[in-house]
Formats: C-alpha cells, structure tokens, sequence
C-alpha cells in the first residue's frame, strides 16, 4: 500500500496504490488523513485517484468514510476517480458508490471541480 | 448437524403484503406465457427450476430462531424469537403433546425479537417438558419473567406448565450441553450479544447476529476470524450495506455482507449464510444482495471458496 499525492491549483490528488485491508488500514487512514487538513470550501479540494489500488476491503472503505464525513464537516469535496474494475464492484456493492461522487479519470474529475487545477494538469501532462 | 431456519428476520418480524404476493403471480404468469404447461406437477417443476427464488418463494418475515438438529433425542434452538412458534407446532405435531421433552435453547442476547416467540412456544404450556434457556447475560431469567409479566401478557411466567430452567453461560469457554460442544463469544452489541461456536461430529457451525465489527480494528477482527476458524457454516447478521454500517448506521449493532465475506475467507469458512435481514427488504432485494455478494465473493477470492447463500424462513442445511 503507497499513497502518493500530486498537486494541481487548488486540487491535491492523493493517489493510493497496491492492496488495502484490515492488516494496513491503519497504516493508510496515517498516511490519508494528514493530507485532508487543507480542505475545505474555498481551499484545497480532493481528488482520490484509484487506478493503483488492486484491492480494498472493508477496513480501507471505513477509512474512505471517515476521511468523507471529514472533508464533508470542512464543506470540502471529495471525489474518487479511475477505480479498476474489481475496486468499482466492491464499491458498488459496499453502497460506496453513494457516499462518493465517481469519475472516469482526473481530467474529467477536474472538469468538474476547478478549471485552474484543469488548465495546471492538462499544462502537465501533454 | 442439520440447521433449520424457523426464523431469519433481523429486529422486527414482517409479513409479505397483499401487493407483493400480486406481484410475485403477475411475474409468474408472465413467465409461462406460451409455455405449455398442463399438469400440476408440470407446474410445480418450472416453478421450482425456472422461477427465481424471490418469485416463487419468500424469505418470510419471522424473527431469529434457528434449529440445531445433530439427531440426538433433546433439541437445540438458537433465539426464541417468533420463528419458535412454528418450531413449537412443528415439534407437538410430530411427537405428539404427550410425549415430553428437553429444548436447549442458546440467547445471543435479550432483544425483543430473539425473545418475543417465547409466550407462543407451545412445548412451554405441556407439563413434562423441560426448558433449559443458556446465555451469558446475568439478568437472563428477569428478562423472560418480564415479558410475562402484566400488562403485556395473560399467562404470568410462573403458571407455565413446563420445567423451565435457566443456565449462565461463560463466554470464551468451550461447554458440553447434551452431547454439543458450545464456545460462546461475546459481540459488539448495545447490552452485549454472544455468539456461539457448535461442534459436533466434527463438524463447526457458528451462529453470530447481532453482531456489530470495527472492520479497521485489527485485533476485534482477528478475534472473529479465530472464532469462524475452518467452520462448515457461520450463520452471520448481514443487515446493513456496508456504507450504512459504517456511516448512518454506525453502533446500530449489525454488520454487513461484505464483512461477512472477508472474514469467512480469512477464516477460511465452508459456507457463509447471511441472517437477520433489514425488515424494509423484501425478497426481490434480499435476492438482489445475495447475488451481489456471490459475486463479491467471487471477485475477490483467493485459493479459498466460500459459498454463500441467504437464509429464510424454512430453509434447511445439513453440514
Ligand atoms: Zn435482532
Ligand atoms: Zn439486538
């Protein structure tokens, strides 16, 4: 489990690879939460980028809740993108898909939040 | 060991309304439009092989008892909620009202649906039966003579005409009652539940409702994993989604089908049967979250199956 973070204007993309179960949760929730300081309407958004993540299980998403209902206390956004195949079922049928707005890639993610934090990735990333 | 569910119902017993039984012939029928069928028994095989379960069936609407059958002369019950009623009838009409005998009963706690079967429970009112109700909690004994008791009920405790007798339970601490091994556990639930590990036969059963996890409590979680450790079946409350249980309805004192999942692999559990379903589902849902969760389990397998399947009211499994 890695958690790597890139930031884009005023969107912090916190990038979570590898498997997350009960075993590192709270290895994940230390090195998750920090990151979810800033946030909050007009400042830091966040956007969880998925597409690394193999694997989460019940004890990762009661992290994810946690540092939700954190952002959401901070009137902050929290969005979650690119979920592999397998981590978009679990999310499905965990009913996780309710507690997070999900979408398709970080480009499309950004469209939606911050055009800033669009034109600095898109600058990045020809 | 064969189970029988008399009751899979969480929290409150319910009862399928006269739309969802229009519902479920209006599906049927369209079903076997065009089909050829004349017979009865032409008709009972398509609609036990070709309708799904939720169509021609229901889960029903009893709340908690569950039967533990390992063939031996005394019976063994799990609750006495409003499924004991049935298995009352059951039993007087196979052996006859004359005939007494000895029901072991096991509490996972003393909520009113795992109790509220009990002034229904017909071996109570023949004298020669004996009662012997197991369970952790101390006040065990106040709780069934208060719901006896007036105004909430007509037969006061001590008019039941059978022995009844009540037996405190050690949690973490492996009892021989009648030829079952049982270990109880104690689980994270408002006023405390306890599961319980049966062995007999060298076969495992573990019934645990009511059942609250921390599921990033590592600890808790090695607890339950040592608990379900290799069983045949683990009779598990699978109420809520996960995101309710950890969100909305957070130290509700339930669980979900996705921890049920994980920890029946880690523990390496034969079969998972998911119990005490949310009284707001009816059988279209609880069918449409049994294949979610077959499909969980398949996704996320390792060199391990778990077959899973969903309990209702009549259901037997033999381990
Ligand atoms: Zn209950
Ligand atoms: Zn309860």
């Amino acid at each position: 489990m890695l958690v790597t973070t890139k930031r884009y204007a005023d969107v912090l993309v916190v990038a979570a690879a590898g498997r997350i179960d009960y075993q590192n949760a709270d290895e994940f929730k230390a090195a998750l939460m920090p990151h979810l300081e800033n946030c909050g309407a007009g400042r830091d958004q966040v956007v969880l980028d998925l597409s690394q993540l193999d694997y989460i299980s019940s004890a990762g998403l009661r992290v994810l809740m946690i540092a939700a209902k954190e952002v959401r206390a901070r009137q902050g956004k929290l969005l979650a993108v690119t979920l592999q195949p397998v981590v978009r079922e679990i999310f499905e049928i965990s009913r996780f898909t309710l507690v997070f707005d999900i979408f398709d890639s970080v480009q499309e993610a950004l469209a939606k939040i911050s055009p800033l934090a669009l034109a600095a990735y898109e600058s990045k990333s020809p | 060991m064969r189970i029988r569910f008399w009751g899979t119902r969480g929290s409150l017993p319910v009862s399928i309304t006269a739309g969802g039984i229009k519902r479920k012939i209006v599906e049927a029928l369209l079903a076997a439009a065009g089909r050829n069928l004349r017979t009865g028994s032409e008709i009972e095989a398509f609609v036990e092989r070709e309708l799904p379960f939720a169509v021609s069936h229901t889960y029903g609407g009893n709340s908690s008892c569950v039967q533990i059958d390992i063939g031996a002369e005394d019976y063994f019950l799990c609750d006495l909620g409003t499924g004991a009623r049935l298995f009352g009838h059951h039993v007087m009409a196979q052996k006859g009202p004359a005939a007494p005998g000895t029901f072991h009963v096991f509490m996972s706690h003393t909520h009113w649906d795992h109790i509220m079967g009990f002034p229904f429970f017909a071996p109570a009112y023949i004298a020669g039966n004996r009662i012997v109700i197991h369970g952790c909690h101390a006040d065990l004994e106040q709780v069934f003579r208060r719901q006896h008791a007036a105004p909430c009920f007509p037969v006061e405790f001590d008019r039941l005409p059978a022995k009844i007798e009540f037996v405190r339970l050690e949690a973490g601490k492996r009892h021989r009652i009648a030829g079952l091994e049982v270990t109880p556990k104690l689980q994270l639930h408002s006023g405390d539940s306890y599961g319980y590990r049966f062995e007999h036969g060298g076969k495992v059963v573990v019934y645990s409702t009511d059942s609250e996890h921390k599921p990033d409590d590592a600890r808790l979680t090695q607890g339950f994993v040592d608990f379900f450790r290799d069983a045949d079946l683990v009779i598990f409350d699978a109420m809520y989604s996960l995101a309710d249980a950890v969100s909305v309805r957070e130290d509700w004192g339930h669980s979900s089908n996705i921890v049920g999942v994980e920890l029946c692999q880690l523990a390496r559990v034969k079969h998972l049967c998911m119990f005490h379903h949310e009284p707001v589902n009816d059988d279209a849902k609880i069918a449409s979250v049994l294949q979610e969760t077959v499909r969980l389990e398949e996704i996320t397998r390792g060199d391990h199956t778990v077959r899973i399947s969903s309990a209702y009211d009549g259901m037997e499994i033999v381990v």
